[in-house]
Parts: structure tokens; sequence; C-alpha cells
């Protein structure tokens, strides 16, 4: 790794200054990060007096459940339907900011702010809007025959969490498509139009190659916002139901392990969440080596 | 736009202000929502402001809803000022020392300190849930500032974007500094901090917006409502179990939750987008 | 102020060695020009003595104590940089003060030397600028202000013009002499341009891969390179150098194209020797057919106002095939394809050995 060419020597200035950021680390990343390794293999019984080594029992049954199988498999749609969602209205949305010549910061700053709204309160006001009794848009959707109750209906409630979820998403993603558009030469774009491509073949053969970079790094984010940062949502609200119908992975560690108190199934979890992590953080920064490359 | 097509033009403006409306709309009708009676909102489907603003706003910040057993919402906005505070400047203090020690040294050992900095881009609060909360428990932090913040401010990103811009900075400056006298903590404050300004701008900008929006790591160390931030304490009141939600206080309270961050990115929009772009390169 | 000591300083990276033994007295008060291609370790050395790079063997010492373990600010040096690295955050005033509050002094004390540096460059109504709000030269000069309130023993200079235009090159070129004159401060100076060597050294330093080739002033390394890199270096356009053989006669050199030139006032080494014969474009004339040494199958002219260089290849008795340059008087006409006949001036023309391209000094002079 590259340092200055230019450096400062002292035998214990250097230590000093990282040691904060690494007893941080050490203390509440990589310490506990080991506990739930260790933990994973380990089981409690149920007065939590006696732990005894099971090897990897924990993530066989884990495999095995079938309710981490629906939560895997809810994680996974709702990620993908946030994911896509959210991407193709920012995508939208930024194309026609990046065709306005005035007025496009305007519509920027009224473009952004939800992405300060916390997942929480987001779906806080999703819940309230479609209240069965109350909400406005379950009033609208009744009138146009659609009977919503997210309390019953499962599928409601997905569509819930995933509406408030990409809500706040595409503020981020529209950002990103914006600054990567306007990062394209107007001069490609208008040798274009003078070869005769009209606006939409101009976007088909020149803006949305030169954006894959962009919709690819953003697909990774998105994921990762939709596996991990979106607990708040359903937390707030769902609380997981009906039924199993909203549980995603990283709430039902939670559930596990602090209203079911089962330590070895949710460090077990924990342990997979980890994985998951590492696979897309690899991934994004084989991308990011690639991008540099450019 | 290269063509002057009236039509386009008026597609292109629609569609904005439609996004835009569409955008405005949950905040809209929370907005409303918390200008009215409770018995109205329970009633339904109004599109206008009410006259119980000022009402409203006032029980929630002063008294907070006592049937859901929620503090004052005025408390809970100060602890979460204090939270994202600590972190935003938390984070972006220990990354700075950090970064310059990694850049600017070269020391045994360096390359493993970059590294352990870097894991933790994967190990966020969400997958290690059970074992820090432990930590935290053993270290008798729990309800406390400290125990909302310091387990957050270990931050990869952050020393990624200093790391990216003590690079840019000419090795000469340091050199220059050097035959001026200044010893390394000298150059830190006298040059390296002051042109990084814009940097730390646009990084506090990010840092109080996600220290601000922490849910999940509230909910797990606080059980003290007096330590309770307005982000997690807002589910008490949507979650009131057998009671009828008090949905005209909890919009209100929802808009006074979003407000800061709202108003910080909106104020600062220039440098948000900067941190925003920079940070995720 | 101070007198500069380097012996056998040399300078590895790694396994790289690219400063191979140099040594080097600067007296008190003199200007002191480092030149030669990049890459030859000019800024290594000067790095050095700054303080910047360790010494990896060798001493350096500044007036009379030697340096070699102490940091920058403990061998009271000031530099001016190739880039200024101004502290784009400070005004011009604090730029100039920075060191001077680092060493402590009064505020009073920074404010009258900064003044009366800022009065010497003319700086005093950008006193408050910041430097993005200055143009090149100010720049340049705010980084000679720097150095000069100061006060410091040796002033180093890394390829301080390099960044500038022509024209400011040549005004900032005889600034920098005035006030080095002016205070008297021993000045260490390294460039590329063999202009700027010429016209600032009190001696200069000639540089190749690591070795110092030649010390001495402008004129003597001018008028006798030590070698043929010297010989190529310094001087423009370049020395031509023609492969040939004393004669068995003793009496002229055998070019390797074929023919015998005999210049006039040279003594010539041993007969059958290998050498490398030297002649400036400038000591060529034109000349009528029967008082040529060389003729010159012209193939460029290019006209530069007070000079006219005419290049080509030499053809007819002498060295054919060899290429060489001739700078004749501005007016003179001449297009490609003519054939000019030139003369050697006497006393001008230079001897290298073929093998070491050491200068080859006749016994007896």
């Amino acid at each position: 790794m590259r340092t200055k060419n230019v450096t400062f020597k002292s035998p214990w200035l250097p230590y000093l200054l990282v040691a904060p950021q690494l007893l941080i680390t050490a203390v509440f990343f990589l310490w506990p990060a080991s506990q739930a390794i260790y933990q994973s293999v380990l089981r409690q019984d149920a007065f939590g007096l006696r732990t005894e080594f099971v090897g990897l029992a924990n993530f066989r049954r884990l495999f095995a459940d079938p309710l981490y199988f629906d939560a895997f498999v809810t994680t996974v749609v709702f990620s993908a339907l946030v994911t896509g969602i959210s991407m193709l209205a920012a995508l939208v949305l930024a194309i026609m900011a990046d065709r306005v010549l005035r007025g496009a910061l305007a519509y920027r700053t009224l473009l952004i702010w939800p992405y300060a709204v916390a997942p929480a309160v987001a779906g806080v006001l999703w819940w309230f809007l479609f209240n069965p009794t109350i909400g406005l848009v379950a009033y609208a959707l009744d009138v146009l025959g659609y009977e919503w109750n997210h309390f019953v209906d499962g599928t409601d409630a997905m569509a819930l969490i995933v509406i408030a979820a990409a809500w706040r998403q595409v503020s981020y993603n529209f950002l990103f498509f914006l600054a990567g558009l306007q990062a394209i030469p107007r001069s490609l774009i208008e040798a274009a139009a003078i070869d005769g491509a009209g606006p939409l073949r101009r976007f088909l053969t020149i803006q949305l190659p030169l954006l894959s970079p962009t919709v690819f790094f953003l697909m990774v984010v998105n994921v990762v916002y939709a596996f991990f940062e979106t607990f708040g949502i359903v937390h707030a609200t769902t609380r997981g139901g009906p039924g199993n119908d909203t549980v995603i992975l990283v709430y039902k560690v939670w559930r596990d392990a602090f209203e079911g108190l089962n330590l070895g199934a949710s460090a077990a979890q924990s342990v997979v969440l980890m994985v998951i992590v590492i696979a897309l953080t690899a991934i994004q920064f084989r991308f990011i080596e690639r991008r540099v490359e450019y | 736009m290269i063509e002057r097509r009236p039509l386009l033009s008026l597609i292109t403006h629609g569609t904005l202000v439609l996004g835009a409306a569409i955008f405005a709309f949950p905040i809209w009708l929370a907005f409303v929502a918390s200008t009215h009676t409770g018995r109205e909102v329970n009633r339904g489907l109004s599109l206008l402001p009410g006259d119980r603003m000022w009402e409203n706003y006032a029980t929630v910040l002063g008294d907070g809803l006592s049937t859901a057993g929620a503090p004052p919402i005025g408390l809970m906005l100060f602890n979460s000022t204090v939270m994202a505070l600590a972190i935003a400047l938390g984070k972006i203090a220990i990354s700075l020392l950090s970064t310059f020690a990694i850049v600017y040294f070269r020391f045994p050992f360096r390359v493993l300190a970059f590294w352990t900095i870097f894991i933790t881009l994967m190990l966020p609060v969400e997958v290690r849930i059970l074992p820090t909360f432990e930590v935290v428990a053993d270290l008798g932090l729990l309800n406390s500032y400290a125990g909302l913040s310091i387990p957050l401010i270990a931050s990869a990103t952050a020393t990624f974007l200093f790391r990216q811009f003590f690079m840019t900075v000419p090795d000469e400056l340091a050199e220059a500094a050097r035959i001026d006298g200044a010893g390394p903590m000298r150059f830190f404050r006298d040059i390296l901090l002051p042109l990084s300004r814009t940097n730390l701008a646009a990084l506090f900008v990010i840092l109080f917006i996600y220290g601000w929006n922490q849910y999940l790591w509230p909910l797990l160390v606080t059980t003290d409502e007096g330590y309770y931030t307005v982000v997690m304490g807002i589910q008490r009141m949507a979650n009131s179990g057998d009671q009828l939600p008090q949905w005209h206080l909890i919009m209100a309270t929802a808009i006074l939750a979003m407000l800061p961050p709202v108003a910080v990115i909106v104020a600062m929009q220039r440098l948000f987008v900067k941190g925003l772009v920079e940070t995720e390169k | 102020m101070a007198a500069i000591a380097i012996r056998d300083v040399t300078k590895t990276y790694g396994k790289l060695r690219v400063i191979h033994g140099v040594s080097l007295d600067v007296d008190d008060g003199a200007f002191i020009v480092i030149v030669g291609p990049s890459g030859c370790g000019k800024s290594s050395l000067l790095r050095m003595v700054a303080g910047l790079e360790p010494i990896t063997a060798g001493e350096i010492a500044i007036g009379g104590r030697v340096v070699n373990g102490l940091e920058p600010r403990e061998r009271n040096v000031a530099m001016v940089f190739q880039n200024y690295a101004l502290y784009p955050h400070m005004s011009v005033f604090d730029n100039m003060a920075y060191g001077l509050k680092i060493a402590g002094l009064a505020k009073a004390d920074i404010r009258a030397r900064v003044e009366r540096a800022a009065a010497m460059l003319q700086l005093q109504p950008y006193l408050a600028r910041k430097p993005r709000e200055l143009s090149g030269g100010q720049r340049q000069r705010v980084a000679m202000g720097r150095a000069l309130v100061r006060d410091p023993d040796v002033f180093l200079f890394d390829e301080p013009l390099s960044n500038l235009d022509a024209k400011l090159r040549v005004q900032m070129r005889l600034e920098i002499r005035q006030l080095q004159r002016a205070v008297g401060t021993t000045a260490l100076y390294v460039t590329h341009d063999q202009v700027e060597a010429m016209t600032l050294a009190d001696r200069l330093v000639v540089m190749h891969n690591g070795v110092a080739e030649q010390v001495g002033t402008p004129m003597e390394v001018y008028r006798a390179p030590a070698t043929t890199f010297v010989a190529g270096f310094i001087g423009s356009p370049s020395m031509t150098l023609l492969a040939a053989s004393v004669a068995e006669s003793g009496k002229g050199l055998a070019l390797d194209g074929g023919g015998l030139v005999k210049p006039r006032d040279t003594a010539l080494p041993e007969p059958g020797r290998r050498v490398l014969v030297g002649v400036r474009p400038e000591h060529l004339s034109a000349v009528s057919a029967p008082n040529a040494d060389l003729e010159l199958k012209v193939t460029a002219v290019e006209a530069l106002g007070a000079d006219t260089l005419a290049h080509g290849v030499l053809c007819g008795r002498n060295g054919a095939g060899a290429t060489l340059v001739a700078r004749l008087p501005g007016g003179t006409r001449i297009g490609p394809g003519e054939t000019l006949p030139l003369a050697i001036a006497p006393g001008a023309t230079h001897l290298f050995d073929a093998g070491t391209g050491r200068r080859i000094e006749p016994a007896g002079r």
C-alpha cells in the first residue's frame, strides 16, 4: 500500500494516532465478530448454565429450518423489489432532470431530501397512509375495489415495506444516476444527435452503456441496504407479520437473540450474514478496482 | 436538451413534478395529520391542515405520549442530537488521526492497521448484534450516551475518504513545512486540517444523518426511557398495543424526527452530494 | 551564511544507486548551480542537503557542522520548490511568516522581517492575498520571500523557474541572482536548463548518472568540457562529435568518414590514438572552398534572426556521412541542398578519448 514519498519519522507517534480507531475496532467489531463465530458452534441449555460444543449442528439446524428458509426467500424477494423499483424510478427521474436545463437544481432539492428520513420513520409514514381504517391510500384502493389490509394479508404487508424502503432509497439512486449522466460529455450526445439519433436512441446506445458502471455499483449498494439497513422499517411497522410473512434475515437474527433467547441459532445466523456482507463487499471492491483503471 | 420539442419538455417537467409530488405526499399527509385532533384523524381523510398544530407539537415536545410509555419528544430529540453529533465528530476525529498516521508515517504493522480498519466495513452492527450488545453490557455502557455512540464510531468509510484526500495533497507542502520547522502534529494542525475543511464538512453531513437515523443500536442498548432517541422511540407509539394509536401525535413526532436531518441536507446540499458521491467511490 | 562541504555522498533507493559518491565544496556566499538531465541525481543531492532525504553514505557539513542526522529545521536551510509549495489556505503574509512563527519569534519581529522581504520582492500590495489569487511570477516571489525571511545559512532552489513562461523566467533569473548577491547567502540551485546554469552560477556542477562530471566556472566548463557528456550538454546547439584517429604522421586527425583535418592551434596526442573530435556550431564559419576544413551538404536551415543554423551531412573529402550543425551569422543566405564549405576556428577543436569519453589534455598545456 502506498504512503507519501515524504514521511515523518517518530518511533511512537503513529501508534498513538491509530490507537483510538484500532481500540474501538478491536473491542466493538473484531471481538464481537469472533464471539459470534465462537457461539455459533456452541449450544446453551435452557437456563444458560451449561454450554457445550456442538460443531456445525447450529448451522445444520438452521439450514433445515423451514422458517429460516422462508426468511431467506422473503429477504431475496424484498431486496429484489426494493432494488428494482427504487433504481428504475430513480433512473427515470434522473434522465428527466438531466434533460432540464433550468431548474435542475430545484428538482434535485425536491428529490433528495427523503434520503434524510430514517427507514423506521419512513416505515411509520407509509404505515399510516396504508392504515386500513384511516389511511388515505387504503381508502383510495378501497374505492378502486381493492380491500387493503396489511394486518391480515402477507402480500399487502410486503408491498408496504417495499414501498417504504424504496421510497427513501430513490433519492440516493437519483443522485448517483444524475451525477453519472452529467459526467457523460455533452459532445458525445451532440455527436449522436448530428448522426441522426433521437432522444430514445441516444439514451439506449450512448447514455445507458456509459452509465452501466453506475448501474452495477448501485445494484450492490441497494442490495446491501435492503439486506441490512431495513431492520427499522420492519420492526417499526409489521414486526414480521402477519405470521412470518415479512420476517427478513436481519429481523430474524434480532428476534431469535432478544425474544427467542436462542444464542446458538442467532450466532449461526450472524455468521451467515457476515459471509453475505463479505461477499457483497468483495464484489463491490472488484468493481471499484475495475473503475480505477479507467 | 438538444431538440426543442414542446411535448417532450412537457413530459419531462411533468414527470419531475409528479415524482416530487409523490415524494412529498406522505410527508404532507403526516403534517396534515399532526395538525388535527386525534378524533378528526381517526375519522380519516383530510388533505388540508387543521388548527391544532401548536397544541399537538407542544404536547409531544413537552409531555410525550404518556399512554404509550414514551418520554417527552424534547428529551428524545436532545438524545438524538447528542448521539448524532458524537458519532459524526467521533468518527471524523479518530479516522483523521489514524489516516494521518497511515499515510504520513512508515511504521511496522502499518498495513495491518489499515486492514483492521478496513474489516469494519464487513461487520455492520446487524451481523453481530448479540455479542456487541454483550460487550457494551459488560463495559457498563447500557443506557448511556457513551454506549449509544462509541461502538459506532470506528469508520472505514471516513478513513478511505481521508486517505484519498491526503494522497492528493502535494508532497511539497509537507516538505516545505518540514523546512519551515514544523513537526508532524504541527503540520497536521496548521496545514492538513485546514486543507481538509471541505471534506470534513461533507463527511460531517453524511455522518450526522447516519447517526441520527440509527435504529437498531439504540433499541439494543437503551432500556431507560431517558436515553431513547426519537427515531427508535417512534416505534413505541406506533405499536402501542391494544390502544388505538394516537396518530396525530405520532405524526407530529415523525415530522420532528425527520426535520433536523432534512434541514441539514437541504441547507448543505452541495456538501451532502459531494460527501455522498465521494465516500462511496 | 555558511560554506557547504559534501564528501563522498552516495544515495541508494532499495537496490538502485542514484548517486555514486559526489564530493563538492561550496564557499560561503557562493552561488552553485547543479545542472544535468532528469534522473541524474541532482534533486536527490539537493534534498539530502535539505534533510528531506536520508544520506546513504558520506557526509554533508554546513558551516563546518555535520548535518547527516539532523532534521531540516535544525539545519537552518530554506528551500524554494519547483511548484512553489505555498500553503494554499494561508495569506501571502502567513506563508512567509509560518517558519518564523514556529521558531517562536515575537510578532513585531516577524512583521518587520516579512515586510522587509516583501519590500525587496515588491510583494507589499499582495500580503493579504491567498496564493491562488496571484500570478505565477508572484507566487514564485512569495516562495522566494518565504526563504528570504528566515535568514538561513543556505538557500536551496529546486528548479524554481521551470513552471514560468520564457519571458518571466529570464526576469526572475536576474532577480534571483541580484537578491542572492544582496543578501550574500550561500545558494545551491538545481536546474536542467543550461542557460539558467550558465547565467546564474559562480560555479557549475554538471551531473550525469549520479556522478559529478565536472565542477568549474561556467566559462571553464564551456571552454574545456571534461567529458563528452558535458561537451554535449553545455552549449546550444550541441557540440558535434566526430569519430577519428590521430594520423600516423601526428600532424592531423584522420576522420572515420575519410580525409584528414588539421586543427590549428591544437596540440595532438600520440599517433594512432582513437579520439572524438568536438566542434561547437559557433566555431564553424563559412569560407571559400579552398580554405575549407569540412564540406556540409545542407539538409535544413533554421533562421533564428541573429543567427542561422545550418544542419547537414558532411560530404567531400573529409568525414563524409557524419551529421553536423553550423551556426552562421543571421544574414547568411543558404538553402537546403547546397554545399557549404566550413572552416574550424583556431584553437576551437576539442579532443576526447574515444573509449572513456574524457577530455584529452595534451602534454605541455
